[in-house]
């Protein structure tokens, strides 16, 4: 987008579909032009058995057993669960609890890789995806392990089960990707634009949508087009162009954008006739399912100012961040890593934890980033912008005040903290520089656990 | 060797995201303001003299003593860096007639920043304006001076000190309408709004906008203040819309006043030129800390002053209402804030529309 449409308010002078106020921060696209690569096989994998929300996997193997690459090691725990499959050839060393990102010890599986194995992909189940109806393909789509790729990792097939009794007019694919720095969207669009399409058209099929809009915000005009050169005549399936603005990939802004819609508070898509799906997501869905094979790599966008070959790397899941900062060259000054987009990626704490199904990026920031970060903080001088800014029509600068009040009652009752998800523009904003979104996070943790203290 | 740097990693930072900042500070929006008032402070200098570059000294210096002081008091860390007090003294000195006491002038500022900002318990917390605080108290305490105006552009204002300035504390200044007929023929020492008020003489929009006119150090050039505020809006430093609702709604009441009775009520050019209000609804409504932050908010404030400032110039018995404006608009912001939240997405309307489906 140009300097001074930056400026502008968006929405006007037709300058295409959007949400009303979010931030524009400075995109540091630089691997969009960089193709993806694959990462070379760790000599030992980690796996954890949660690599999702909902129930963790149940081992399926035990130490000293030999895996062959693709292969079940994990097997879903009901429907609110995925299964996790072994991401090389090699010999379990260990099932036993490992850090993960989160901080929280999790039961994985540690695998030795197979040094002289040629890593084909093993195990392979082909099924005719054509002949599988809503609920089979729902299984199937559960069977391949997907979990969500945005960065929340919900089960991709209970996402696609509507809720009993809702009708689902429209499926949005999601091709924003509009946290700075991430590019391995963008990629993925456009190398594997059929990939994305057949699992659209899958997930159209699973949750019994008429038509489909695959949204991408307009800074993709390439992806835009390798989507639209992928459609058939008869798909029902529409490319549209979005603002770049953040948070646009967030899916009520986007549904939003795309279809005029609000999600009323407390409600699902689904209440609004909507569902979606990363487009990540839905290629490894349009990949996966009719050769049959698990959900064991993913791209995964490796950059920052810490890093000497950025780029978007095939990473096997499971691989050690340690492993892959090795490779990629992250030099010695780097200060912090964060997981995913810098807007609302963890940081985290040890380089001892694996790329897992939800990792979307790593990002190597530098003593720069973090002293622009760190500046004093002033007390809330009413400046407005947090207001201006805020997606979700919140008033960040009283919600930021009454949490230093800890009064943490009138931040639900009043100012709807429920709403809050996180998306950190107010933070981003506050000249006075107060962790707004990091105040807010704890709040509603001190909730949280207030109301499973009192049943 | 890789590995061993990356073996050792105590220097890694855990923080929460957001991860990246706009780089917009609360310094560095204060420390252009102070930049914007500076050429304002400049021509008034040189419109009014040694008088006038002494008030603003000594009126800016007695709000950064007395903020360090009330740092040191409240157990605040050192707060001067922000550059709010710098500001506030400067605003101060540009609402004080060039022919002020110094003495008075020191009192202002330290009433301005001491109950005006740290009473409530500094920046951001205040609830109105720091130098307009000031300015209402000294009005109040010492009301002959504070309407004693000597003439802008007077021969021999560098060379010499207009012989109130350095009035001994507590001691009543002298009477300076002698020096005045002398300095300027035909000088009545009245401001243009109370010769309009008083003796239904109107000043021009010429004389407005290259400040040949009576006033406080820092009202006069209208071109000057727009020319400032400007960029301090362009910048986004400040809220372009506090001004707009300030002015246009003056503007419009005005003029239905105006259309009313021409004979009895002036034009709207000369109430927007006129006093204090150019200087007041750009650099003294927009203070962030003591305006609504909601979008609404912010133009509902901005009426109220335009408003109100009318009122008490057609109706009140004081000359000049833009103080009183702000400082009653500014108790009001709270309430304002209240009302006017925004509309939380998802909810209400945006129900209704979500029905579609
Ligand atoms: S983090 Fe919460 S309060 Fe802040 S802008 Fe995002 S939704 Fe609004
Ligand atoms: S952005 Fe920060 S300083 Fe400005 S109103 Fe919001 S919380 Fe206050």
């Amino acid at each position: 987008m140009s300097a001074v449409g930056k400026w502008l308010p968006s929405g006007l002078f037709g300058r295409g579909k959007t949400f009303a106020r979010g931030i524009h921060p400075d995109s540091h696209k630089d691997t969009a032009g960089l193709a993806i690569r694959r990462l070379p096989f760790a000599p030992e994998m980690i796996v954890p058995l949660s690599q999702h929300i909902g129930k963790p996997a149940i081992a399926l193997v035990q130490a000293g057993q030999e895996v062959v690459r693709g292969e079940p090691i994990g097997r879903a725990d009901g429907f609110f669960s995925l299964p996790v499959h072994a991401p090389v050839t090699g010999v379990v060393r260990a099932v036993e609890p490992r850090m993960t990102a989160s901080g929280a010890m999790v039961t994985s599986v540690v695998i030795h890789t197979h040094p002289s194995s040629d890593q084909q992909v093993l195990y392979r189940t082909p099924q005719d995806v054509a002949a599988l109806s809503g609920k089979a393909l729902i299984q199937a789509i559960q069977d391949a392990g997907i979990a969500g790729m945005g960065g929340a990792t919900f089960p991709a097939h209970v996402k696609l089960a509507p809720p009993e009794g809702a009708v689902i007019d429209t499926f949005i694919a999601n091709g924003a990707e509009c946290e700075p720095y991430l590019t391995c969207d963008h990629r993925t669009m456009l190398e594997q634009p059929n990939d994305v399409i057949a699992g659209v058209r899958l997930a159209m099929r699973a949750c019994g949508a008429p038509r489909a809009i695959i949204g991408v915000e307009d800074n993709k005009p390439d992806a835009i087009r390798a989507l639209r050169a992928a459609l058939r005549p008869e798909d029902a399936i529409t490319v549209e162009a979005v603002v770049t603005k953040y948070p646009q990939g967030a899916e009520g802004t986007l549904i939003y954008a795309l279809l005029g819609r609000e999600i009323p508070i407390g409600q699902r898509t689904s209440a609004i006739g909507a569902l979606g799906s990363n487009v990540m997501t839905l290629a490894y869905i349009g990949r996966l399912l009719h050769v049959g094979e698990g959900f064991i790599e993913r791209v995964v966008t490796v950059t920052g100012p810490g890093v000497a070959r950025p780029g978007n790397y095939l990473v096997p899941l499971g691989t050690p961040l340690r492993f892959l900062l090795e490779y990629t060259g992250a030099h010695g000054n780097e200060r912090e890593i964060v997981l995913g987009g810098p807007m609302m990626g963890p940081a985290i704490a040890s380089l001892d934890v694996s790329i897992t199904k939800g990792t979307s990026g790593v990002l190597v920031l530098g003593a720069a980033e973090i002293a622009t970060r760190s500046a004093r903080s002033h007390p809330c001088i009413k400046c407005g912008e947090c207001v201006q800014v805020c997606p979700k029509g919140l008033n960040p600068s009283m919600l930021g005040m009454l949490a230093a009040q800890r009064d943490y009652d009138t931040m639900v009752g009043h100012y709807h903290l429920d709403e809050c998800f996180d998306c950190g523009c107010c933070s981003y904003v506050c000249p006075s520089n107060i962790p707004l979104a990091q105040q807010f996070r704890i709040a509603k943790g001190v909730l949280r656990k207030r109301a499973a203290a009192t049943p | 060797m890789m590995n061993q740097t990356l073996n050792q990693t105590p220097k890694i930072e855990l923080r929460t995201s957001p991860h990246i900042k706009s780089g917009r500070t609360v310094e560095q929006i204060m420390r252009n303001v102070v930049w914007a008032l500076l050429p304002i402070t400049a021509f008034s200098v040189w419109q009014y003299g040694l008088s006038a570059l002494l008030l603003i000294v000594t009126v800016t210096a007695t709000c950064l003593a007395t903020e360090r002081f009330m740092n040191r008091v409240m157990l605040t860390g050192n707060t001067l860096s922000d550059w709010s007090a710098t500001i506030t003294g400067l605003l101060l000195a540009l609402t004080l007639p060039p022919s002020y006491p110094l003495w008075m002038g020191v009192v202002s500022g330290f009433v301005g920043i001491a109950l005006g900002k740290f009473l409530f318990g500094g920046m951001g917390f205040n609830v109105f304006n720091p130098a307009l605080v000031g300015r209402a108290f000294v009005q109040a305490a010492f009301p002959v001076s504070i309407s004693t105006w000597t003439p802008a552009f007077a021969p021999g204002r560098f060379s010499g000190l207009i012989p109130t300035t350095l009035t001994a504390p507590l001691m009543t200044p002298p009477d300076i309408a002698y020096w005045a007929k002398h300095a300027l023929d035909g000088f009545t020492g009245a401001t243009p709004l109370a010769r309009w008020k008083f003796e239904n003489v109107l000043a021009t929009p010429q004389d407005f906008l290259t400040g040949a006119v009576t006033a406080s150090a820092g009202e006069t050039s209208a071109i000057l203040i727009l020319l400032c505020g400007g960029y301090l809006a362009a910048r986004k430093f400040m809220d372009w819309r506090i001004p707009v609702a300030v002015l246009g709604s003056a503007a419009l009441l005005a003029l239905a006043f105006h259309v009313f009775s021409p004979v009895r009520y002036p034009e709207p050019s000369f109430v927007l030129l006129s006093g204090g209000l150019l200087l007041g609804a750009v650099f003294m409504a927009t203070d962030m800390a003591t305006s609504p932050v909601t979008p609404w908010g912010v133009w509902i404030f901005g009426g109220i002053i335009g408003v109100v400032t009318v009122v008490i110039r057609y109706f009140g018995g004081l000359t000049e209402g833009v103080m009183y404006a702000i400082l009653f608009a500014n108790s009001l912001v709270p309430m304002i804030d209240q009302y006017t939240q925004p509309r939380v997405f998802g909810s209400l309307s945006g129900q209704r529309k979500g029905k579609k489906a």
